[in-house]
């Protein structure tokens, strides 16, 4: 009979319950799309690295693992880790932000870096004809709507689209490793070295043995399956106080939203609280109405905020698949679900209690 | 008005005060109420406004407490009762219809009488008997109804059902027909004398006009927070 009659008090004035749960779906859906704009970047970057078909990697001294500032390597270090043992080859990338902190293009050496990662798998045109040639992923074409054969700006110059690639092979955009360097003023450098050994078996002994290389010193050299497992929410920097701040704000938009929709219910329902109390019903019974409202209108917020997720993650894909790699967070509907509903129950106490400690006949005279 | 204690007596009342605080003021609307009720009657209480009528009422219902003296309802003093013991006695001993009729609007006649019921402790269907008292009240065909489909009259009897559905000792009616016409005033005061006739139902009903009152066994009539006679 509770459910019931919480269910009528929602059905009641549906248009209060409606945007109550509208509004306590909005933070669900920020926390989601953030935690989901975290994951989806994270798995990007990871299935792009493993794509490259590299066993180890080296990046510029001084740079943190996620960032490439430092001095950039000298090319020459390519041939001399190429001939370290079990090395099988090497080959330099440099690579450039061109949006945010993940849509890089990088500059290869096309036939070491086809030969590293197994080729490109091509959906129109092919390899590099013209030093002025960008290779674009699907992703990245889908964003920007380049076709091939088409002339797009990047790091404020002209290159021509030869081909349209499947994404995941280290980056959304390819360009000539020299032109790239050229364009930059950075001739003879690179920002990443990438290795692949005979077996990868003997990653762990390369790596060890690489970083006891005098003239390597001061190089961070990593092996990719470390890399990639670096590359998680708590080493993005800011990223998980972030997403605590956003919780916070879940948390205190469902409880003002709640506080407010159920005070205003209260007000309303004054004269029903006194009948209810004329009929015997305790400060507890009359608590426990609110209370299951609030969790009802948490609840639905929650299924709300999972499928504006859901809108949000097809909105995203559609406008900006390469730059905004989104995944649907379902491990987190839960804690964004709980989240939600302590924040309505929060909220629901105080007018919880100022109906409970309704006096019922000023209740029943209530107009 | 009676000063004897009979043990027939389902409500006994001695030297009633009840003083309200409004503001900084002291405002007394009871001064001192003997009264003594039989099980089994029906009490038309009459009186001008501000006379106390509707304060004994929530004393005897145990909606608010008494300021000084005793009231014993089914054998329970409610002057030394705290809010929750009267919050519980509300459930089974008494019931109440109001002038407002006071149903929930947004459930049906059959739920407004199923939450009385689930409030007093029973979730279960109202016994089988109980639908004889929905014929006698007329309203067996409109109780998947809700409050503003019906009429003031049936909103009135759904209300008389809800205050009867648990089997209280006492049924306390505040002006029942204050807000009906004529006719549908005439079929509520019948209800209520059938229910007091053929069920033995106590009622105590409080009402301005003299005809309404005339329906009950007997009548208090109230005079600044005092009874001033009993016919």
């Amino acid at each position: 009979m509770t459910g019931k009659l919480v269910l009528e008090n929602l059905k009641h004035r549906p248009m209060r319950s409606l945007l109550s749960i509208l509004l306590i779906g909005v933070p669900v859906t920020l926390i989601l799309c953030l935690v989901g704009l975290s994951h989806g970047f994270i798995e990007d970057s990871q299935k792009r690295q493993r794509g490259s078909g590299a066993d180890i990697l080296m990046r510029p001294k001084s740079s943190s693992f996620l960032s490439l500032n430092g001095a950039p390597i000298p090319e020459q270090l390519v041939g001399y880790m190429a001939k370290q043992p079990h090395v099988k080859m090497a080959t330099g990338v440099y690579s450039v932000v061109v949006e945010g902190v993940t849509l890089f293009a990088t500059g290869i050496n096309y036939e070491e870096f086809t030969q590293m990662c197994g080729g490109f798998q091509f959906h129109s045109g092919g390899a590099f004809q013209r030093p002025d040639d960008v290779i674009l992923d699907d992703y990245y074409a889908d964003q920007t709507k380049a076709k091939l054969g088409d002339t797009i700006n990047l790091l404020n110059a002209k290159w021509h689209v030869s081909g349209i690639m499947e994404g995941g092979k280290l980056t959304h955009i390819v360009v000539p490793l020299k032109t790239l360097q050229e364009r930059l003023e950075n001739a003879g450098k690179v920002n990443q070295i990438y290795l692949r050994l005979d077996d990868p078996a003997n990653t762990a002994a390369t790596v060890k043995y690489l970083t006891g290389i005098p003239a390597l010193e001061g190089y961070p050299i990593i092996s990719m399956e470390n890399f990639t497992s670096l590359l998680n929410v708590n080493n993005i920097p800011a990223l998980a106080g972030f997403i605590a701040v956003v919780m916070g704000i879940g948390v205190v938009i469902g409880f003002a939203v709640v506080c407010l929709s159920m005070y205003m219910a209260v007000l309303q329902r004054t004269r029903e609280i006194g009948i209810l109390k004329s009929l015997g019903a305790s400060k507890g019974f009359i608590l426990g109405i609110i209370l299951s409202e609030a969790f009802f209108l948490g609840l639905g917020g929650t299924i709300l905020g999972i499928l504006m997720s859901y809108a949000a993650a097809a909105l995203i894909h559609a406008l900006k698949p390469a730059s905004l790699p989104m995944t649907i967070a379902y491990d987190w509907w839960p804690i964004a679900g709980a989240i939600t509903v302590a924040g309505a129950l929060l909220g629901a106490l105080y007018p919880g209690l100022t109906a409970a400690a309704h006096d019922p006949i000023e209740a029943l005279s209530y107009e | 008005m009676s000063s004897g204690v009979s043990n027939g007596d389902i409500i006994q009342i001695r030297d009633l005060c009840k003083t309200y605080r409004v503001g900084k003021v002291d405002v007394p609307a009871l001064r001192g109420v003997d009264l003594d009720v039989e099980k089994g009657h029906f009490l038309s209480i009459i009186g001008p406004s501000g006379s106390g009528k509707s304060t004994l009422f929530h004393i005897i219902g145990g909606l608010t407490p008494p300021t000084t003296g005793k009231v014993v309802v089914d054998g329970k003093d409610l002057s030394a009762m705290t809010d929750a013991a009267r919050t519980r006695m509300r459930k089974r001993t008494v019931g109440f219809v109001f002038q407002k009729f006071n149903l929930l609007p947004n459930l049906t006649a059959r739920d407004n009488i199923a939450v009385a019921r689930y409030i007093g402790g029973t979730d279960a269907k109202p016994e089988p008997e109980f639908e004889e008292v929905l014929r006698l009240l007329g309203i067996g065909e409109r109780l998947d109804h809700k409050p503003n489909a019906l009429s003031g009259g049936e909103q009135q009897r759904v209300a008389i059902a809800r205050a009867i559905v648990n089997h209280p000792a006492i049924l306390l009616a505040d002006e029942p027909t204050g807000n009906l016409d004529t006719e549908n005033s005439k079929a509520v005061l019948e209800v209520l004398r059938d229910l007091n006739r053929r069920l033995g139902q106590t009622i105590l009903m409080i009402t301005h006009n003299p005809e309404a009152a005339a329906y009950g066994d007997s009548t208090v009539h109230m005079r600044d927070g005092r009874i001033a006679d009993r016919t």
